[in-house]
């Protein structure tokens, strides 16, 4: 199978293109140096061709996600399309089916997901339902943060212990990385309690948040994994929170990378950038993160957009669902997972006239737009927290055109005149910076570089083309134009395959899983063990034998090697 | 002889994952850990000869009748499908119900079959949590993994359910004597609360029982909240047949819990007030978190019940009773659950899949499944077996075919193969079905 | 004479035993029987059968003491027989009545039915 993609303008920032004109060759599922005369042709015709879209913080699947749809059959009532020859039945609109999860990504150009929590007894569960999801890659990154064991080596100071925990939970989990939310919180919120600060000390395990998320990040290093270690910051949902999201940064300078990313990635910056005190107070302390930012070169973030109606919160915060469920009077779903973490689920609507939220939809934006460098700041709306995925293009939109936002903060409430930085912020990002933050940072962040993310010889042969001609178009003006055509892709190539024409699916062939096999020497598993073996024997509902997800839930895996020693080639 | 060890129990919603099976000649001989209900099921009546057996309690064969009062003709596999794919793609209104003992494996084909036939798809929580479904609509579902509570929990309350009969080794896995972390002195350090209309051999071993009288759970559980929430002033004396001081006491034990769990069945799901007594107790949960940690959670009756409802929440939006006349998934239960469209006699046709809708729907359902074409699909000669038209006997989920099944907190694992299976698998057949039906329909 | 209850019905452990054993005796004897207590038993005169009517039908089955029913509470654990008597009304939520049914029961001579036989009525 020979593709070839003529006359693009083509984005491929790894590769220093930036609107040029170029021709893309594809074969097999991968981008090669040219093709045969035989090979099909694509002529995008002067139209913006980029790299599959990469997100590298969404929650597409599992326990929690199916939760929010079995609250939510008022969310699963939107959306609805029927089967075609080719497609499953669609529904949802801020938690979605699996199948219109796979076809919504893949419309508006994006090939690989990254669902962004799961619990290793839950694994199995979040496995099924990727398993569902077509078209896509995808993989999941697997929480560590309140686990039983991480607790207690990080309290013996057992790095090796650690490390090994790690490297074993991922394969349990058949996970891809270190996910760590409120440290501490999960495990004290089993008895209705939380950390408040970095310092404080988690009762009966006798450690702090910081010291978790220090341990992690270093034994996420010495197992040279490909993604840093991911974290939802304690205090998150309160207000003057980003204190302790700069003092969690502020942890990753102790930190060296092995590999060239970033030591530690703090996600959705839109939750957990609040000034003030209290509700009345509440303001954007963007400015000061994204300076932050400017000045430090080992950590990296997501915006976690806010987007203006419904939307459905769900996190392994489980204390802070609890308190969002009781101020917003909500129903409340509550997913304990025993010796690991928390989960909550809460429904939520976001209005323009309420000042909070008018000034949380400021806090994404002015991180992206203070932050210089876009490989720091990843498009994301922590799908569905602060908005479905689908309104990605609107988000493009808002960078990309300033008379756009300013339209927008016409209909807010006026705290965002007072209380954040935006309408005073001019700048407009351009293609290039937002084929950054949605292709290249996004797979470097995860450590994908050599395949995500780009257009060069060697990556996968994913590709999007938008009805856009960029040396025809004013973004600044022409915003709507920008969002619908980012909408729904004139192409979506995957592996080589095209899966969307015209914003309609036309094939939907099934992705692959993405897990990290990391090598740990066997005397130091061995060592962990038994202390795993005691946890399930005494306080564990499950058997051993029965806790790792097994091979009949990845059938399509891609497996990423990773390691404290070198891996031996056989 | 084969001896496979930490085996799921097949059999009930606490899916119990310690179960050693021993194996001789294809033949299970010994379920060690399993109680009387997960014996029964492993080791089976049929396969080794129960007691008194009248007639056939599996199916050996394919069976077909035109006439439901004649008897059925053994016919092959694929005649049988045949017969089964007409009756389906012959109705407009078709109905697939059951279910309840199937893997999500088996839930995916059958929500396949649904969307290409444009068929009901139901499954047995309509007759028992079914309403715990429509509460988790209005109030959300504030749970935890069964570990968190075995660990944690100090009091834990069973309301309208009967664990010592129906979950028998609930109580010593995950509850009332379980041990954990925090709760070394297992029963010692917990108090037991049970709520019923009857005193079951699971209130006799409470610390405090509560007797209400039937149909008044939803007055209970409002005079709690309103205890707990500070005005006791407006309680009457007696509410529901018990008396305020006793209820004054509950909310007490419960509020000065560390760690609360509620447990609750069928006693609330299916009397009076149906889904608001479990909207409301989902509330009472609410309430007391703000002063102590609770939790509430279904006992859910068969061992992957809770696994139809997770597979056709993730695959329709909808967790079950949907509807796709229209093409697209459309969920109402009091319009689109089982007894729902067979009341109106909306249906023309139906399959019954692991489940036994004759045996446990109203007289009234049966009546009407009684007279329309049926498939049933199962491995066991069941009332469904006694008025349906076809019949495809099928390997046993969990013994006989591996797969996926949900816990009742939804934790899923693996679902072992024991022996050799000697009938074709629910997922073959229901392909096979499938098949047959686009091919009628000229696909 | 005729006693007036309210009729529940409900998993009990004979009958899961032998939930997947449903053409035995066994099964029958789970299932095809009417839980009383002593005085209620009483009041009908200790027959060995009773007749359960409900508005939405009649059914015959073995009367069986517990005595940790209240009076006027009957249970009839969860299967065909009980279900030939539970209100069908599913109360707009898809949940049919197998709970809190007012019924009336009677002493009788007459037999119970076979599950073939309760069937076999439902086919006619
Ligand atoms: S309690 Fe349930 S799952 Fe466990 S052995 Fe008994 S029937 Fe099987
Ligand atoms: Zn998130």
């Amino acid at each position: 199978m020979e593709l070839l993609i003529k006359n693009g303008a083509v984005y491929d920032p790894v590769n220093g293109i930036a609107g040029d004109r170029a021709d893309i060759s594809i074969k097999d599922g991968k981008i090669v140096e040219k093709v045969s005369s035989g090979a099909s042709v694509i002529d995008a015709g002067g139209r913006l061709v980029m790299a599959g879209g990469v997100d590298a913080h969404s929650h597409i699947a599992g326990a929690k996600v199916n939760l929010g749809r079995l609250m939510r059959p008022e969310d699963s009532r939107i959306g609805l399309k029927s089967r075609t020859k080719i497609t499953r039945v669609y529904s949802g609109y801020t938690v979605p089916n699996v199948f219109a999860m796979g076809y919504r990504y893949a419309q508006m150009g994006y090939t690989t997901v990254f669902e962004a929590a799961q619990a290793i007894m839950k694994a199995r569960h979040t496995h099924e339902e990727l398993e569902e999801i077509p078209i896509i890659d995808k993989g999941a990154l697997t929480l560590f943060g309140s686990n039983w064991p991480t607790m207690d080596y990080v309290r013996e100071k057992n790095l090796d212990k650690l490390a090994a925990y790690v490297a074993w939970g991922l394969l349990a989990s058949r996970g891809f990385g270190v996910k760590v939310v409120n440290p501490g919180g999960g495990e004290m919120w089993g008895f209705g309690k939380n950390v408040t600060s970095l310092d404080d000390v988690v009762p009966n395990f006798d450690v702090t948040p910081a010291q978790i998320i220090v341990s992690l990040m270093k034994a996420n290093e010495m197992l040279r994994l490909p993604h840093s270690v991911h974290l939802h910051c304690n205090n998150l949902g309160k207000p003057g929170n980003y204190k302790t999201t700069l003092a969690s940064m502020e942890l990753a300078k102790q930190i060296k990378p092995a590999k060239d990313r970033q030591v530690l990635h703090v996600t959705h910056l839109t939750f957990n950038a609040w000034g003030g005190t209290n509700w009345g107070d509440f303001e954007s302390k963007a400015d000061e993160i994204a300076n932050y930012l400017n000045n430090s070169d080992n950590v990296t973030t997501d915006m976690g957009q806010l987007i203006f109606g419904s939307a459905t919160t769900m996190t392994a915060d489980g204390p802070v669902q609890y308190a969002n469920a009781k101020l917003l009077h909500a129903k409340w779903g509550n997913g304990d997972v025993e010796l690991e973490d928390a989960s909550g689920v809460v429904p939520i609507f976001y209005a323009k006239q309420i000042s909070i939220h008018a000034i949380m939809w400021a806090i994404g934006l002015e991180l992206a737009l203070l932050t210089k460098d876009p490989y720091k700041v990843l498009l994301t709306t922590d799908h569905p927290n602060g908005g479905p995925f689908v309104n990605y293009p609107e988000v493009i939109a808002l960078l990309m055109s300033n008379k756009k936002r300013q339209e927008e903060i016409k209909t807010l409430h006026e705290a965002v005149h007072k209380r954040t930085k935006i309408p005073g912020i001019e700048r407009e990002l351009d293609f290039n910076d937002i084929a950054i933050m949605t292709r290249a940072g996004p797979a470097k962040v995860l450590g994908l570089l050599d395949t995500k993310g780009h257009l060069g010889v060697g990556a996968d042969a994913d590709v999007a083309i938008y009805d856009i001609k960029p040396d025809q178009i004013d973004p600044s003006v022409e915003y709507a134009k920008i969002k619908s055509a980012f909408q729904s892709a004139a192409y979506t190539i995957k592996g080589g395959e095209v899966v969307v024409k015209d914003g309609q699916i036309t094939a939907t062939p099934m992705g692959r899983t993405f897990w990290v096999d990391a090598t740990v020497p066997e005397e130091q598993t061995e060592i962990m063990m038994k202390d795993i073996r005691m946890k399930f024997k005494n306080y564990y509902s499950i058997n051993l034998a029965n806790y790792m997800v097994q091979d009949a839930y990845v059938t399509h895996p891609k497996v990423v090697k990773a390691g404290a020693i070198p891996v031996k080639v056989s | 002889m084969n001896v496979i060890t930490d085996a799921l129990c097949p059999f009930c919603g606490c899916l119990c994952d310690d179960i050693t099976v021993v194996v001789e000649d294809n033949k299970i001989i010994e379920a060690k850990h399993a109680c009387m209900l997960g014996s029964a099921k492993i080791l089976g009546h049929c396969r080794l000869g129960g007691n008194n057996i009248e007639t056939h309690h599996t199916i050996k064969e394919p069976m077909t009748r035109v006439d439901k009062n004649s008897n059925f003709k053994e016919v092959s596999y694929d005649e049988a499908i045949n017969e089964a794919a007409e009756i389906l793609a012959k109705s407009k209104r078709p109905l697939l119900y059951g279910w309840a003992s199937a893997s999500c494996e088996v839930h995916k084909k059958g929500l396949l079959l649904a969307e290409e036939l444009g068929a009901i798809i139901d499954n047995t929580a309509s007759v028992c949590h079914g309403p715990t479904g429509l509460a988790t609509h209005e109030k959300g579902s504030p749970s935890a993994t069964l570990g968190q509570i075995k660990n944690r929990a100090d009091v834990i309350v069973f309301w309208g359910c009967n664990p010592v009969q129906a979950h028998p080794r609930h109580m010593g896995r995950y509850s009332s004597f379980a041990r954990g972390f925090f709760s070394e002195k297992g029963r010692k350090g917990r108090k037991i609360i049970v709520l019923d209309v009857r005193k079951t051999d699971t209130a006799k071993m409470a610390d405090e029982y509560v007797e209400i009288q039937q149909g008044s759970d939803y007055l209970v559980i409002s005079a709690l909240r309103a205890i707990l929430s500070g005005h006791a002033d407006v309680v009457p004396a007696s509410v529901g047949g018990v008396l305020k001081d006793q209820l004054v006491k509950v909310v007490e034990t419960l509020k000065t819990a560390k760690f609360g769990a509620i447990f609750f069945g069928m006693g609330l799901t299916q009397s009076k007030s149906r889904y608001k007594n479990i909207d409301n107790a989902v509330s009472l949960t609410f309430d007391l978190n703000s002063f102590t940690k609770f939790v509430i959670t279904p006992m859910r009756g068969h061992y992957n019940v809770t696994g139809f409802n997770q597979v056709c929440t993730w695959e329709t939006g909808f967790t079950t009773a949907v509807d796709f006349s229209r093409g697209l998934p459309y969920y109402n239960p009091g319009e689109t659950a089982a007894n729902d469209v067979l009341n109106r006699n909306e249906v023309d046709a139906a399959m019954v899949i692991a489940a036994d809708a004759a045996a446990h729907f109203p007289a009234n359902s049966v009546r009407r499944l009684a007279k329309m074409p049926l498939v049933q699909i199962d491995p066991h000669w069941s009332a469904t077996t006694e008025i349906a038209n076809v019949v495809i006997p099928t390997a046993i989920c969990g013994i006989e075919v591996e797969g996926t099944a949900y816990r009742m907190d939804g934790v899923s694992l693996r679902l072992r193969k024991m022996i050799e299976p000697t009938h074709l698998t629910d997922e073959e057949v229901l392909e096979r079905i499938t098949q047959r039906v686009k091919e009628l329909r000229g696909e | 004479m005729t006693l007036k209850v309210t009729l529940i019905t409900g998993r009990t452990i004979s009958q899961g035993v032998n939930l997947e054993n449903k053409t035995s005796s066994d099964y029958m004897e789970a299932t095809a029987s009417c839980e009383l207590n002593t005085k209620d038993i009483e009041l009908l005169g200790k027959p060995k059968y009773v007749k359960i009517r409900t508005e939405y039908g009649d059914v015959v089955v073995k009367l069986k003491e517990n005595s940790s029913n209240p009076s006027g509470i009957a249970f009839i654990p969860m299967g065909p027989w009980a279900n030939a008597v539970v209100d069908p009304d599913t109360k707009g939520c898809g949940m049919p009545g197998f709970k809190g049914i007012p019924a009336e029961i009677d002493a009788t001579e007459n037999k119970v039915l076979l599950l073939k036989e309760l069937m076999a009525r439902y086919k006619q």
